[in-house]
């Protein structure tokens, strides 16, 4: 598996915000077909370093590698062509209120492959239907929906163009724990049609557990712990110890706790 | 001391935004001639700008034209000059009190209303979404609101001339006793085209700055709620500022020749 290219491979890349460090070094490798799920606490820096693969932020410093190409400081060009292959799903679905939810799934293949709005309609039904939504929900407004719903529709656009990079930037939060686990199953699903390579990131470990292979716990703006999910119980390393079983105490400290 | 470092951070705080606006702004203009185009999504506002904002402006014309009437007669009565009201009411109406007065009417209407909707757009993350799927945000939402902005405020214009005209001429038949022949008659006497033709180019470039600062406040905008909120104040005061400012130079420059 080392010997492969790796499909995104961000090495040493450093981001900050005014006198905030947030990434701080980071190195991350992920290979064509596998999905990992990046760990770690909120304001670690995890979506940031989703927004930098993307090129919504750019690096301060260090490189990114999509299938081997750079993607830092590329004209818009080459962006779009690096971002036709990843689909994203956001936290909170950001799906376009102005569109209806057929609208939303059929959008990138409307505005970026420049399909017809007939085909496009025709693949965004059969998605919805693949992430298990009834045609009268596609007539409907995304404010008229609830949020489980809409985190499927979010999937069904991220899909759509069936891409070979997916990111999920936590995709249960704000769900039950049983919606959370149907949202599971269908990304591990997606994946697996797709063949896709994934990267998640999240906080909730029953996620994690369902759609990792590999986890990479960020700490303080680097990979602490990386390796595969099922050797994560038996890490050996405090930090991540504290961090999925979830205790207050440990080495670990939240930064408003200092009173 | 104290004093010094609240003016030094005020005046760099001021350059950063000055800066800010004037990116933006060129982003804005270039972007106006590279495609896509969405003449949709410019006719739709058109449609919002322009016939929505029919009603208030119309209103406000009418009440300012009916008043002008009013206070001028009172004024000019002493001098037995009654016979200037169609004048004076003519030529407020067209160069100054139509542009400016539906300028800030619209404003308040479309400029909040743009700040607040890309501002939401922003804060859920639309924004980025839009840019992952292959569309560039500035094509998307700010250059057809720009466009629309600088083509409707004119038309709307014309409206209000016509009707604020209108309002005067109520008030001065109905409610003075001036003979309608004869005041329609000193309406079209005194009326140049440089008078209507520098109304609709101020009301033009009106429109372009209330559409661009909805846009960039929205655009720019942070924090939740709450900074949607500052966002569509920040608009609305900024856009208001701007008109009077700019309303100023304009008839310095169309009018400075003349008289």
């Amino acid at each position: 598996m080392t010997q492969q290219v790796p499909k995104i491979s961000i090495k040493n890349v450093k981001k900050s915000f005014g006198s905030k460090t947030v990434l701080n070094g980071l190195n991350l490798d992920l290979f064509a077909g596998e999905s990992l799920v990046v760990i770690g606490g909120s304001g670690t820096g995890k979506s940031v370093m989703l927004k930098n693969i993307l090129g919504l932020l750019e690096p301060d410093s260090g490189s990114i590698e999509v299938d081997g190409s750079e993607v830092v400081g590329i004209n818009s060009k080459e962006r779009e062509k690096t971002l036709s292959k990843i689909g994203m799903l956001f936290q909170n679905a950001a799906l376009f209120d102005s569109l209806t939810v057929w609208e939303n799934v059929a959008f990138p293949l409307v505005q970026g492959k420049k399909a017809s709005k007939e085909t496009a309609k025709v693949a965004a039904f059969e998605k919805l239907k693949a992430v298990g939504l009834t045609e009268e929900v596609a007539e409907l407004y995304p404010v008229e929906i609830s949020g489980g719903m809409r985190k499927r529709v979010g999937l069904a656009r991220a899909i759509v163009t069936e891409p070979e990079i997916l990111f999920f930037d936590e995709p249960t939060t704000g769900l039950d724990p049983i919606m959370g686990d149907i949202i599971n199953d269908l990304i591990v699903s997606c994946v697996k049609t797709l063949g896709a390579t994934a990267l998640s990131i999240t906080h909730d470990m029953a996620s994690a557990f369902k759609i990792a292979d590999r986890i990479a716990m960020l700490y303080q703006g680097k990979i602490i712990w990386l390796g595969n999910a099922k050797d994560i119980r038996n890490s050996g390393n405090d930090y991540v110890e504290q961090f999925i079983n979830g205790r207050a105490n440990g080495p670990i400290k939240m930064e408003f706790r200092k009173i | 001391m104290k004093f010094f470092i609240f003016l030094g951070k005020n005046s760099l705080s001021l350059c950063y935004a000055i800066g800010r606006v004037s990116i933006f702004t060129f982003t804005a203009i270039t972007r106006c001639f590279v495609p896509p185009f969405y003449p949709r999504l410019i006719a739709r506002q058109i449609i919002e700008i322009g016939f929505y904002s029919l009603p208030v402006v119309g209103l406000t014309a009418i009440f300012t034209g009916m008043v002008l009437a009013l206070q001028s007669y009172t004024g000019f009565a002493r001098f037995n000059a009654e016979g200037a009201i169609a004048n004076v009411v003519v030529l407020s109406i067209t160069r100054e009190l139509a542009p400016v007065l539906a300028g800030l009417m619209v404003a308040g209407r479309i400029g909040a209303a743009m700040a607040a909707e890309i501002g939401t757009m922003r804060v859920t993350e639309q924004i980025d979404a839009l840019s992952t799927l292959s569309t560039n945000p500035f094509n998307y939402l700010v250059v057809p609101r720009i466009i629309s902005g600088t083509i409707a405020l004119p038309f709307l214009v014309i409206v209000a001339d016509v009707i604020g005209v209108m309002g005067g001429y109520l008030v001065s038949v109905y409610k003075l006793g001036f003979n309608p022949t004869i005041y329609l008659q000193k309406t079209w006497e005194f009326v140049q085209p440089i008078d209507i033709i520098s109304g609709l180019v101020k009301a033009s470039f009106f429109g372009f700055l209330i559409s661009l600062l909805g846009c960039y406040h929205g655009y720019n905008s942070d924090g939740g709620a709450q900074g949607v909120g500052r966002a569509t104040t920040n608009a609305v005061v900024g856009a208001s500022i701007l008109i009077l400012a700019a309303n100023y130079i304009l008839t310095e420059v169309f009018f400075s020749n003349i008289q």
